[in-house]
């Protein structure tokens, strides 16, 4: 009966991540493919775990398992946004039937600062003020 | 069906196929930020076959690879963006 449960669980995780990877071949743009590899495959990794998990039915591996589930729910978002921005900054064009791009011409390309599209004139001058540029 | 089978003849060659699904894109990729995803996903597929394996083998001190595989994975995304940024500022 529990190993029933474990092979279920482990299926489903492998689905996932197959699910994943088919998606990071088939999808037309850097940040759709980005936003795939982190739903999918993080949820996918944590089922394959927890099934260890469940398998073993020890204190000692089971702290280690929710140690690497933690941390993987921790980095994946995180790893997402900075390769995000950062090949938006480089430039990395969208997919063509992209219909918004909020960010366009909102960032600074030097500074890299966001402007939200709703500052009053005084910020606007104090941020092209010559003696600010250092603190960027 | 015994766990051990399952997991040797249909869970394995299934994680196999999606890491090697991965690689072609690894390859094909057009820029540096695609094969910089790809090399993340690759490392969080060799993170759930190192589980698969540990099941399998029936030794649990594998998991602590699977640990730094996991920080090596978020460490390497972060260090290649943020010399990605570096590269474009320097132009």
């Amino acid at each position: 009966m529990n190993d029933i449960i474990i092979m279920i669980i482990i299926s489903l995780g492998t689905l996932f991540i197959l699910l994943a990877a088919v998606g990071l071949l088939r999808m037309p743009d850097l940040y759709l493919r980005i936003s795939v590899t982190t739903k999918a495959a993080t949820l996918g990794v944590g089922l394959i775990l927890l099934g260890l998990a469940l398998y073993y039915m020890e204190t000692s591996i089971t702290t280690r398992v929710i140690a690497i589930i933690v941390f993987l729910l921790l980095t994946a978002p995180i790893s997402a946004h900075v390769i995000g921005r950062a090949s938006y900054f480089v430039g990395i064009p969208m997919w063509k039937k992209t219909k918004i791009d909020d960010l366009d011409g909102m960032y600074n390309t030097k500074t890299h600062d966001l402007r939200s599209g709703f500052e009053r004139e005084d910020e606007l001058k104090e941020e092209n003020h010559p003696e600010n540029e250092g603190l960027h | 069906m015994n766990i051990d089978e399952f997991l040797t003849y249909i869970i394995l060659p299934l994680l196999s196929t999606s890491s090697l699904l991965v690689f072609i894109r690894f390859l094909m990729g057009p820029q540096l930020p695609d094969r910089v995803v790809a090399l993340d996903l690759l490392i969080t597929i060799g993170i759930s076959i190192i589980a698969v394996v540990s099941i399998i083998s029936h030794r649990p001190s594998f998991l602590d690879i699977a640990m730094i595989f996991a920080l090596i994975a978020f460490l390497s995304t972060v260090a290649f963006s943020f010399y990605l940024e570096k590269r474009k500022k320097n132009e």
